[in-house]
């Protein structure tokens, strides 16, 4: 199958390092957010296909899920998420919203905290991207959905693309809070043909075309 | 006297982005690159490596982590620690170590100040 886009070597490491950025300065807004240090792992981008991607969650998460999702739109869509085991889900709207409130303040508040935390991180990573790589992306309202890897890796738009996606994950902790969770973005395959088209770009600009035939 | 730069990151692209801003800002300084820690030690035990510019996500040990290695050894070599991940703990740990932080991505003006620091270091020690 060879008419499946892939990415080449610098490709992929400049789509990786695109990612990192992004994610870096979304868990700098995070941990003001939480008042805690937030740790991130290396990211891992991958074309999978979409079962892959939800076993991949979903194989580390045997307890029900929350997530947050926006979806962006642009020279390039997709889905991009946020997400934690169920479990922490009131310990993170308890970091976010302060001690000020009681239990009960603080589970009314859940939903809305989850999807304001979602909307901060989502939002400063994709901006990020989008800036760098110059094209503006129009990013959707924040849902917050609960269940499995399975449910949150349906994109709305089903498209014959053999179920073939680009998958990038990180993993986050937050300190001393016993928060962990994930960062995920989905793009299916005409905006993996975008994406390398912009990465393309990208890369000339910041190493000067002329560099470019060393490379290889 | 000539200067030797070590530039640490898991990422082909940046590397070649460090080395070339550092190029333009210095163009008489020499380049190493190495693409995780152990890497890095290998190249700082050969010797003749006057500063480093590390990043700080990689697989491995981390550029902090790194940072305090060279640091231990080489108590006065000019270290940057480069990261979009602007935390305070983060930035805090590197001037704890007397590491410059550096914002991501690497620009001419994020590099310029740390360069002419560190060649003005360099220069005073002879």
């Amino acid at each position: 199958m060879n008419d499946v886009i892939s990415l080449d070597e610098l490709e992929h490491d400049a789509l990786t390092e695109l990612v990192n950025i992004g994610v870096s300065r979304a868990a700098a807004s995070l941990r003001n957010m939480v008042g805690e240090q937030v740790t991130l792992s290396v990211p891992s981008v991958d074309v999978v296909t979409r079962e892959a991607a939800a076993t991949l969650i979903g194989e580390r998460e045997s307890d029900e899920l929350v997530a947050v999702r926006q979806d962006f739109n642009g020279a390039f869509s997709g889905r991009a998420m946020l997400i934690f085991p169920q479990t922490n889900s009131m310990a993170l709207v308890r970091a976010v919203t302060g001690e000020g409130f009681s239990d009960d303040e603080a589970q009314a508040l859940e939903q809305e905290a989850l999807a304001e935390t979602g909307n901060v991180v989502l939002n400063g990573c994709l901006a990020t991207m989008a800036n760098m790589l110059r094209r503006p992306l129009s990013m959707s309202l924040p849902q917050v959905v609960r269940g499995d890897g399975k449910t949150f890796f349906e994109l709305g738009h089903p498209s014959a693309d053999a179920g073939v996606v680009l998958f990038l994950y990180i993993n986050f902790t937050i300190s001393g809070r016993d928060i962990r969770g994930y960062i995920a973005m989905l793009m299916d395959l005409p905006s993996i043909e975008a994406l390398k088209q912009l990465i393309g770009e990208f890369i000339s600009r910041v190493m000067g075309a002329d560099d470019l035939g060393q490379l290889t | 006297m000539s200067v030797t730069v070590l530039v640490v990151d898991d990422s082909k692209l940046a590397r070649i982005v460090v080395g070339k801003t550092v190029s333009v800002l210095q163009p008489d300084w020499k380049k190493v690159e190495a693409g995780n820690a152990d890497e890095a030690q290998a190249l700082l035990a050969a010797g003749g490596i006057d500063l480093a510019i590390l990043d700080y996500n990689m697989p491995g040990k981390n550029g902090l982590e790194l940072a305090q290695d060279i640091r231990n050894s080489y108590p006065n070599m000019p270290i940057a620690v480069a990261t979009a991940n602007i935390q305070d703990e983060i930035i805090a740990q590197a001037r704890a170590m007397s590491a410059t932080f550096i914002p991501k991505p690497i620009n001419e003006d994020g590099l310029r100040g740390f360069l002419s620091g560190a060649a003005l270091r360099l220069r005073a020690k002879g």
